[in-house]
C-alpha cells in the first residue's frame, strides 16, 4: 500500500503482477510437453500398429512408417472387408445402444433433477419400504417358485394400491428432496458386479437377453445418478424469474421445462451427454453379461480378439480400438467448449 | 384429465427415474442379497435355490477361499505388530477424542463402523503384507484405489494448475489431455500391454540396455500391479485434470493478484488463497474417483487375467470369475463384501473429510 512503484526494471526484478518469470515458464512448458508425449505416444503406437504386418510387430520395435517398415492396410481390410459383418454389426450395436441409453438417461435424469430442484416432495418412507418389500417378494416368487411373471406383477400392483395407504398411516417418516437426491446419487457407489447377476436373470425371465433393449435400459439406469447429480446443480444455478412468469401466463410444468429450462441449460446438457456417452460407449462388464452375439458391442468385439489360436492379433485390435475412439473424440472436440463449463457448475458447487 | 395431469406433474417428472432405479438397481440389490445366502444350481429349464445361511460368507473369510479374498495368514511379524498396534492406538485415540468432545449416538455408531473397518484393514495389512505373506483381492483392490487415486490426484492437480496459468496453447493441451479418458478401458489395457512388452514393445531397447530384456511384467506380482495402476492412471488423470482445471479457473484472479500486490509470493498466494478455495472440490473429485476405482475390473481382466496367481485380481474380478464358475452364491457374497467395504470407506471419507469442511464454514 505505502510502497511506490519504482520505474527501474532489470532482468533480476520480479515479474509484473499476473506474469510469470522465465524460469517458471520453462519448467511449466517442459512439464506440459512431457505429459503431452506421455499421452500421445501410446496413441501414436496404436495407430502405427494398425498399419503393420505380423512380421513388423513380431520382429521388434519399428517406429516410423515408410522408414522402418512398409505400412499396409491388411488389418483394416480384414476388419472392414473380410469380417465386415461382425465389425459393422458390433459398431452399429454400439452406436444404437449408446445413443439410446444416453438419450433415455439424460431425458429421464434431467426431468428428475428438475423436479427435485423445483418441487417439494415429502414421501413417506414406510410406504416406500412396503413397495420395495412387494417388489422383492414378486421377484422371489417369479425367480425361485416359478410363478408366471404377469400374474405376480398384477398381484403385486393390486396389493400395493389396496394396502399402500393403510401401511403408510402406521407410522409417518417423511423424506425430503435432499434425501431423495442423495439416494439417487448414492446408486453410483453400486459396483455393477453386485447387481448384474439378478439383472441377467430378470432379462432371462422376460426373454430379453442379448437384445438392445436390455443393454439400453441397464446403461440408462447405471448412468442416471451422474445425470441427476450434474443437472441438479445446473438447474439450481438457473434463475427462476422466467419460469415463474411463464407459469403466471398459464404454462404447464412440462411446457416450461421444454420451452424455457432445457434451452437455457444447453451447456450442462452437453457436458452431461458427453460424459454419459463416453461411459456407455466404453462399458464392458455389463455388456459381457447381457449380450452374446446379436447385441454384441464394440468393447466385447475388441476383447474377443484375444481368443484366437494365433494369439493376440495386435494389428486387428489396433484397428478396432482406433475405430472406437474416432467418434468419441470427434464428439468431444465438437463439445469441447462445453465440457469444462458444464462440469464446472456441478464440480464447483460439489 | 388435464387438471389431474397438472396436479401430479411433479410426481410424474420424478416417477420414471425412481421406478427405473427401483426395478433395475434396488430390486437386483435385494435379489443379490438373497442369493448371497443361497446355493443356486442350474438344472434343465431353470434353477434350484437352497438356502445355506452364512456359509458363502464363511467360506470367503475363514474357509477355503480365505487366501483368495483377504490373504494368507501365518504369524504376524514384529513389523506387523508395531504397525498394527500403533494404528490401533491412533484410531482408539481418535474415537476417544470424539466421545469426550461432542457425543451423539448417531455419530458414535457411525464412527464405530468406520473404526471397525479401519482396524480390519490395518490388521489385514499387518498380517499379510508386513508379515511377508500374500494378500488377497481386497488388498489388491485397496492398493489400486489408494495408490491409483494418490498418483492421479497429484499429477492431475499439477497439470490442472499449470494449465490454469496464463499460457499459450491452453485449448490444445486441454483437448490432448482429455483424450485418454475417451478410450475404452479394454483398449487401454491392450495398448499398455503393447507398451510394456519388453521384447517387441517400443521401449524394448531401453529394457535391453538396462538389462531387463527378459523381464516379464506380467510374471512379477508387484510389477504387474504397478503396471495396472499406471494404465489406470493414464486413463483417469484426465478426469481429475478437467475437474481441477475447472476448480482452479473458478478462483477469482482479482484475489490472487491483490495478494501479490500486497507482497505475497506465488507460493504464499497459492497456499493461502487458491488451495483453500479448491480443496472442497478436490475432496469431492477424489471421492468420485475412489468410488469408480473400487469397481476396477476391465484392466486386470485384460492385462493379466488376474495373474500371476491372484496377484492382480480385484474383488470385482473375483466375483466375475466365481460367476463364470457358476458359483452364484459366492459371486453375490463377494460382490456384497465389496459393496460393504466401498460404502463404509466412501461414506466415512464423505462424512469426515468432505462434510467436515462444510461444517467448519460459518
Amino acid at each position: 500500500m505505502s510502497t511506490q512503484l519504482t520505474p527501474k526494471r532489470s532482468i533480476f526484478e520480479a515479474p509484473a503482477i499476473g506474469q510469470m518469470s522465465m524460469a517458471t515458464k520453462i519448467v511449466l512448458y517442459t512439464l506440459l510437453l512431457i505429459w503431452t508425449a506421455f499421452v500421445l505416444f501410446p496413441i501414436y503406437w496404436l495407430i502405427i500398429t494398425s498399419f503393420k504386418d505380423a512380421a513388423d510387430v513380431n520382429q521388434g520395435p519399428f517406429f516410423l512408417p515408410f522408414v522402418d517398415f512398409q505400412p499396409s492396410l491388411h488389418a483394416w481390410k480384414e476388419l472392414f472387408v473380410t469380417d465386415y459383418e461382425d465389425t459393422l454389426r458390433a459398431y452399429f450395436n454400439s452406436i444404437i445402444i449408446s445413443l439410446s441409453a444416453t438419450g433415455l438417461s439424460v431425458l429421464i435424469g434431467s426431468m428428475a433433477a428438475y423436479a427435485l430442484s423445483r418441487v417439494a416432495y415429502a414421501p413417506n418412507l414406510i410406504t416406500i419400504l412396503f413397495f420395495i418389500f412387494l417388489l422383492a417378494m414378486t421377484g422371489v416368487s417369479i425367480g425361485i417358485y416359478g410363478v408366471d411373471w404377469r400374474l405376480a406383477a398384477a398381484v403385486a400392483v393390486a396389493l400395493f394400491f389396496f394396502l399402500a395407504r393403510a401401511v403408510g398411516n402406521l407410522y409417518q417418516f417423511r423424506l425430503h428432496n435432499g434425501d431423495i437426491l442423495f439416494w439417487i446419487i448414492s446408486q453410483r457407489i453400486l459396483a455393477p458386479i453386485v447387481v448384474v447377476v439378478p439383472i441377467y436373470m430378470m432379462f432371462q425371465t422376460v426373454r430379453l437377453l442379448d437384445t438392445h433393449i436390455a443393454i439400453i435400459i441397464t446403461y440408462a439406469v447405471v448412468n442416471m445418478p451422474i445425470v441427476v447429480w450434474l443437472m441438479y446443480d445446473f438447474f439450481n444455478s438457473i434463475p427462476r424469474d422466467l419460469e415463474e412468469s411463464a407459469q403466471l401466463d398459464g404454462a404447464t410444468m412440462i411446457g416450461t421445462f421444454r420451452e424455457i429450462v432445457l434451452p437455457l441449460s444447453r451447456t450442462g446438457l452437453a457436458a452431461t451427454t458427453l460424459l454419459v456417452m463416453i461411459l456407455s460407449w466404453n462399458e464392458y462388464l455389463l455388456a459381457l453379461f447381457l449380450s452374446t452375439t446379436k447385441a454384441q458391442t464394440m468393447p466385447i468385439l475388441v476383447a474377443a480378439m484375444n481368443a484366437g489360436e494365433r494369439g493376440i492379433l495386435w494389428w486387428s485390435m489396433s484397428v478396432a480400438i482406433i475405430v472406437m475412439i474416432i467418434p468419441v473424440v470427434a464428439l468431444a472436440i465438437v463439445l469441447q467448449k462445453y465440457i469444462s463449463k458444464g462440469l464446472l457448475v456441478g464440480a464447483v458447487k460439489g | 384429465m388435464n387438471e389431474w395431469l397438472d396436479k401430479h406433474m411433479g410426481r410424474l417428472f420424478l416417477a420414471p427415474a425412481v421406478t427405473l432405479i427401483l426395478v433395475f438397481s434396488i430390486f437386483p440389490l435385494v435379489a443379490s442379497l438373497i442369493m448371497a445366502f443361497a446355493r443356486i444350481r442350474f438344472s434343465a429349464g431353470g434353477f434350484k435355490v437352497r438356502f445355506v445361511g452364512w456359509r458363502n460368507f464363511e467360506k470367503q473369510f475363514f474357509g477355503s477361499e480365505q487366501f483368495h479374498l483377504i490373504g494368507t495368514f501365518t504369524q504376524i511379524s514384529l513389523l506387523g505388530w508395531i504397525f498394527g498396534l500403533s494404528v490401533t492406538a491412533a484410531l482408539l485415540w481418535w474415537i476417544w477424542g470424539y466421545v469426550r468432545r461432542h457425543f451423539t449416538w448417531f455419530g458414535f455408531v457411525g464412527r464405530l463402523i468406520t473404526l471397525a473397518m479401519g482396524l480390519g484393514i490395518t490388521w489385514l495389512f499387518a498380517g499379510t503384507l508386513l508379515s511377508g505373506n500374500l494378500f488377497g483381492t481386497i488388498g489388491t483392490t485397496l492398493f489400486y484405489v489408494l495408490v491409483g487415486c494418490a498418483i492421479q490426484f497429484v499429477i492431475g492437480t499439477a497439470l490442472a494448475y499449470a494449465c490454469s496459468k496464463n499460457i499459450r496453447g491452453k485449448t490444445a493441451f486441454r483437448v490432448i489431455f482429455f483424450v485418454p479418458m475417451m478410450i475404452t478401458p479394454i483398449g487401454v489395457g491392450y495398448i499398455f500391454r503393447m507398451m510394456a512388452d519388453t521384447t517387441k514393445g517400443p521401449f524394448s531397447n531401453v529394457w535391453q540396455w538396462v538389462g531387463l530384456g527378459d523381464f516379464s511384467w506380467a510374471a512379477d506380482p508387484w510389477a504387474a500391479r504397478i503396471f495396472i495402476v499406471i494404465a489406470d492412471s493414464w486413463q483417469w488423470i484426465p478426469f481429475v485434470f478437467i475437474m481441477m482445471l475447472a476448480a482452479f479457473e473458478s478462483v477469482s484472479r482479482d484475489l490472487t493478484e491483490a495478494a501479490e500486490l500486497d507482497g505475497a509470493g506465488p507460493w504464499q498466494s497459492f497456499r493461502e488463497i487458491t488451495w483453500p478455495h479448491v480443496l472442497p472440490i478436490a475432496a469431492t473429485v477424489m471421492l468420485i474417483r475412489a468410488i469408480e476405482a473400487f469397481k476396477i475390473v476391465d484392466l486386470p481382466n485384460i492385462m493379466t487375467s488376474g495373474g500371476p496367481g491372484i496377484a492382480t485380481e480385484s474383488v470385482s474380478l473375483q466375483a466375475y470369475y466365481a460367476w463364470r464358475a457358476l458359483d452364484l452364491g459366492s459371486a453375490s457374497a463377494i460382490a456384497y463384501i465389496l459393496l460393504f467395504v466401498t460404502v463404509v470407506i466412501c461414506v466415512s471419507f464423505f462424512n469426515l473429510v468432505v462434510l467436515a469442511r462444510v461444517r467448519k464454514q460459518p
